[in-house]
Parts: structure tokens; sequence; C-alpha cells
């Protein structure tokens, strides 16, 4: 009897707890497919397509190889130009959005709101502003004399992309990278007590100073994230080179890891292409992604994130 | 507020100078699309109306008419954003006000898909909408690109819905309300503030969208204005006149919302938007 009762409860407990799931799980069903299907599916996929000889040959039924496609691609000879230049785009772009993104940060919270935004907000035309559009521009203005702005200014008259790829490279990255630090330091800036600046001046610090000593200490964590964050987001983003050179000009000047690997699997200017090589390298990129992606997890504290809901009703 | 002690002519020029290249660049845009020469930032020949004609013209080159490059990104981001906005909420509210197992696992996965560059499993996408037969369609497109924005939009969705009261929540399902209904009727009108910034992160990313159109699209028939834009950009001779005319075109919603909401966009880059 009280077997059966005991039973009965439990089972009712049960049922309500299944019920009680429903909710949530119909909540959850469209972002988890469309999750499932494109980040977690092709992170699988991409470590898959890596271990296999799929080009456009075998594309209909390719074969697994094992690590074939690592082997090739450790003994490529240009390898190590590769890494070079991918090694090259992620630590000067990086370089020039930390800088001038403090800089602009600095420079906009020391004026007055009606100075500062507008500058603030001009910089982050560059990132609203559709890629191609971007790129554009940038053609126009490194055209030869008399039509290129900066053939014009400097007084010699190239196409300034090819003559100086990675300037142009770096440059146009920066330019869309930095109201990302901009943004994040200005609001850490402003939330520096002000007490800390009167004493500075109290003390006869210099801008200088005042700066080094007082607020880069208390950016640490800011210009830290940024960073990690940029690190990463560089490592893998190939878009404005592949509008602004195509990786060239002449032979892989200015190809990186992350173009390298696109070119490979998907640009079928060689007619045949090779599918599982560019996945290998990609299977590269993903691995890394994802290790970085949980450290900064761990790095930027997902606990103080993540507080229970104060409702229990379903 | 002055906290440096800076010399304000120094603080003038660096700034002045930090801005000219930007705002060169949408000078050189905008008059390279209205005059027929510019030579630097000055107009060498008179107005150059011909340099729209591609508005009207019912194909330039072989390409599809500039109208279904229009309407194709008109769609295309108006779905991300739309899908993107539904979808993301309905699941930054089970995160944020419902229980259930694993609850803190799935925001994990939220947070970390957020930091992980989406673009390196572009070879997979590709391989799998080719298995799904959804290759070279704008649905496809749509698909995944809603997809790579739902992190940022569950995650942002997830803080105002953590910052909705919720005792009027509590009032509606005591009355009988359905949790589906407090979603649509009570919580999202509540959280409308997020919905706009979600609305406005998706439409200005898809509308400037350019690697997934261009690779997971042939067809130019399915060309979004990014795609068509850029195939003028790979011609041996471009004339430049007409092409500045096609990107101030396609630039032009981006510059009014620009024009009429930059503090607002401020804010939201910023991250600064907030119930």
């Amino acid at each position: 009897m009280e077997e059966a009762t005991r039973a009965a409860v439990a089972a009712r407990a049960r049922e309500r707890a299944w019920r009680g799931l429903w909710v949530p799980l119909l909540f959850l069903l469209p972002a988890t497919l469309l999750v499932s299907l494109f980040y977690l599916l092709p992170v699988a996929t991409t470590l898959y397509l890596s271990f296999t000889d799929i080009s456009t040959v075998t594309f209909r039924n390719p074969q697994w190889v094992g690590w074939e496609n690592y082997r090739d691609l450790v003994r490529d000879p240009f390898l190590g130009r590769i890494l070079g230049n991918t090694a090259r785009y992620v630590s000067l772009t990086l370089a020039f959005n930390i800088g001038v993104g403090l800089l602009l940060a600095l420079l906009t919270s020391h004026v007055p709101e009606r100075a500062g935004n507008p500058v603030r907000a001009l910089w982050l035309l560059p990132r609203i502003l559709p890629p191609v559009v971007y790129v554009l521009i940038w053609q126009g203005l490194t055209r030869e004399s008399p039509f290129g702005l900066v053939s014009n200014v400097v007084g010699v008259s190239r196409n300034w992309i090819t003559a100086e790829p990675w300037t142009v490279i770096v440059l146009a990255n920066g330019m869309v990278g930095a109201s990302f630090g901009m943004l994040l330091f200005t609001s850490a800036i402003r939330s520096i007590p002000a007490d800390l600046f009167y004493a500075a001046a109290v003390d006869g610090a210099t801008a200088w100073q005042t700066v080094r000593r007082v607020i880069l200490p208390l950016l640490r964590w800011p210009l830290l994230f940024a960073t990690a964050y940029q690190t990463l987001s560089l490592l893998t983003s190939f878009e404005y080179i592949l509008l602004l050179t195509d990786g060239g000009p002449g032979f892989y000047t200015t190809t990186v890891w992350s173009l390298h690997a696109y070119k490979l699997a998907l640009s079928n200017y060689f007619g045949n292409v090779q599918f599982g090589m560019g996945a290998a390298m990609a299977a590269v990129l993903v691995v890394v992604g994802v290790v970085v992606s949980v450290l900064y997890l761990r790095l930027f504290n997902f606990k103080a994130l993540v507080g229970e809901p104060k409702i229990e009703v379903n | 507020m002055p906290l440096l002690p800076v010399r304000w002519r120094w603080l003038v020029a660096s700034g002045f100078l930090l801005c000219a290249p930007i705002v060169a660049g949408m000078a050189w845009l905008v008059l390279t699309a209205l005059f027929d020469r510019v030579h630097g930032l000055v107009p060498a020949g008179p107005l150059a109306p011909e340099n729209w004609a591609f508005v009207g013209s019912p194909s330039v080159g072989g390409r599809p008419p500039a109208v279904v490059a229009l309407l194709n990104s008109v769609l295309f981001s108006f779905a991300v954003a739309a899908v993107a906005i539904v979808v993301a909420s309905m699941a930054a509210y089970a995160i944020s006000c419902l229980h259930f197992p694993g609850r803190s696992l799935y925001l994990a996965v939220v947070l970390v898909l957020h930091a992980f560059p989406a673009v390196s499993l572009l070879i997979a996408i590709f391989y799998i909408l080719r298995v799904l037969g959804l290759f070279d369609t704008l649905v496809g497109v749509i698909l995944v690109k809603t997809a790579l924005e739902l992190p940022l939009g569950i995650w942002l969705m997830k803080g105002f819905f953590d910052f909705l009261s919720w005792e009027m929540e509590m009032a509606a399902l005591v009355d009988g309300m359905s949790r589906w209904g407090v979603f649509w009727k009570v919580a999202l009108p509540m959280v409308r503030p997020g919905l706009l910034a979600l609305g406005t992160f998706a439409l200005l990313s898809a509308w400037g969208e350019f690697i997934l159109p261009f690779t997971l699209i042939v067809s130019s028939r399915s060309w979004t204005l990014a795609t068509y834009l850029q195939s003028f950009l790979t011609e041996a001779f471009t004339d430049f006149g007409m092409v500045a005319a096609v990107g101030l075109f396609y630039a032009l919603p981006v510059l009014v919302l620009f024009g009429l909401g930059q503090r607002y966009l401020l804010n939201l880059y910023g991250g600064g938007v907030k119930g």
C-alpha cells in the first residue's frame, strides 16, 4: 500500500518534471537546431573532411586518408611564407588596433562630449560600412595620379595597393578594428574616479605621467580583453585581404593562413579544388579557436555571468 | 571633464589628423559618384548623372539588374534580422527565465561560440549546404547568417530578460496564461530596447555581409548588393564613376542610419544599450 503510494507520487513527480521540461525545450528548439547545424556540425565536419582526400573529383565519394593532408601541409614549401605573413598580419594590425583605439579613447574622453562623440562616431563608420564599399574607397584613394588622393599627396604616382600591399592591408584592417578598442577603453576611462586625476594633477603629474601611471594600469583588463579577442578574430579573418589584394600581388605575397585555406577549398581557379587540404588548414584554426574561446571563458569569469532564474513556475 | 593637463591646440590637431582619412574616404565616394572625373578630391569634370544609369538599366555587362540585387539584399537582411530576433529571444527567455537541467552548460556553449570565429567554419558550411541541397539558394545563406548571429543575439537578449521584473510574469501565469502567451504578450514587449538593438546589429551585419553570399551563391539572380558591387571591382578597367555610384547606392541606408542615430550606434557597439 505504502509502496504503491510512493510509486504513484514518484510517477507524478516524474510527469511534472517532464512537463516542466517540455516548455524550455520548445523555446530552445529553433536556436539549438540552427546552432547545431551551422556551428557544431561544421566543427565536426571540418575535422572529418581534413582526414579525407575530398576534392572536386572525389566530392561525392571521399576516401579516408588519415593524416596525409596534415603531412602534406607540413611539407608544403610555402608554409613558412604563409606562417610569416599570418604573424605579420596579426601582429601589425593588432598593434594598430590597440594603439589607435587607445589614442582615440584618450583624446576623445578629455574633450567635451560635443567634440568627442562625433570623432568616435566617425571612427565607427569603417566598421558599419559594407566591407565591399570600404574596399572600393581604398581602391579609389590609392590609384595612380591624377586620380588617387594618396598619389597626389605623396607626389609619387603609384597604385599603392600593388606597391605597398602590406601597409594598405594593415591600415585598412586596422581602421575597421580600432573602434572596438576605442569604445571599450572609453567606457573604462569614464569609470575611473575623477579623484585620481585631481590627485595626479595636484602632485604635478604631466599628461604622459598621468596616462602611464594612472590610466594604463587601470585599463589592464580591457587591454587584455581587446588583445585576446582581436588576436583570435584576426587570425581567422581574411575578408579585407581577399577584397584588397586577393593574396597577391605576385606569389602569396599577402596570403595568410585563413585565406590560403579558403582558396584551397573554395576558389576554383585551379579547376580541381583541394577541399580536404583546405579543411586541414581550417581544422587547425578551428581547434585553436575552440581552445582559445574556452580559455577566454575561464579568464573572463563565467560564473558571475550565469545567475539562476528567479521564477520557478512553468 | 578635462582630466589631463593637455595643450588644446595639440589635442585638436591630432583629433583632426585622426579623422582626416575617414572624411577623405567618404568625400571621395560621394564626389566620384557624382562627377565625371575626380582628381584626388577635386572634381575635374562636369556632373555625371550617367554614373547612375545602372539603377534603371536592365543589365550592366551581363549582370542581373541592380534592382534584383537590391531586393535580394533587402530580403536577406530583413529575413536574417527577423529570424534572429525571434529565435534568439526564445532561447534567451528560456535561459533567463526558465529552469532546466544543463542550463549553465547551454549558456557556456553560447558564450564560447560568441568568441569563436565562425569564418573558420566556412569550408564545412559550404559542404553541409551542398549536402542539404541549400547551396546557391538565398534561403541557405539566410539560415547560415542567422545561425552565426545567434550567439551574440542570445547573449544580448539574455541580458535584457535578466532585468525583467518577474512580478508581471508571475501575475500573468497565475491568471492562467501559458508560458508561450507570457513570452509573446508580457515578456517581449518589455524588452523592446533589446529587440531594437539586436535588430539593428543583425540588419547592419547582414546588409554588409560579403563572404557568405560570395561563397555560397553562384547564380547571379541570387546576388546581393555586396556580390553585385564586388563583380565590378575585379574588372580590368574599372569605371570608377559608375562603381562609386553603385557603392554609394549600396551604402546609402547605412549612411542614413549613421546620420540619424550615431549616438545610438555608439552606445550599441560600445555595449551600452541596457533595458
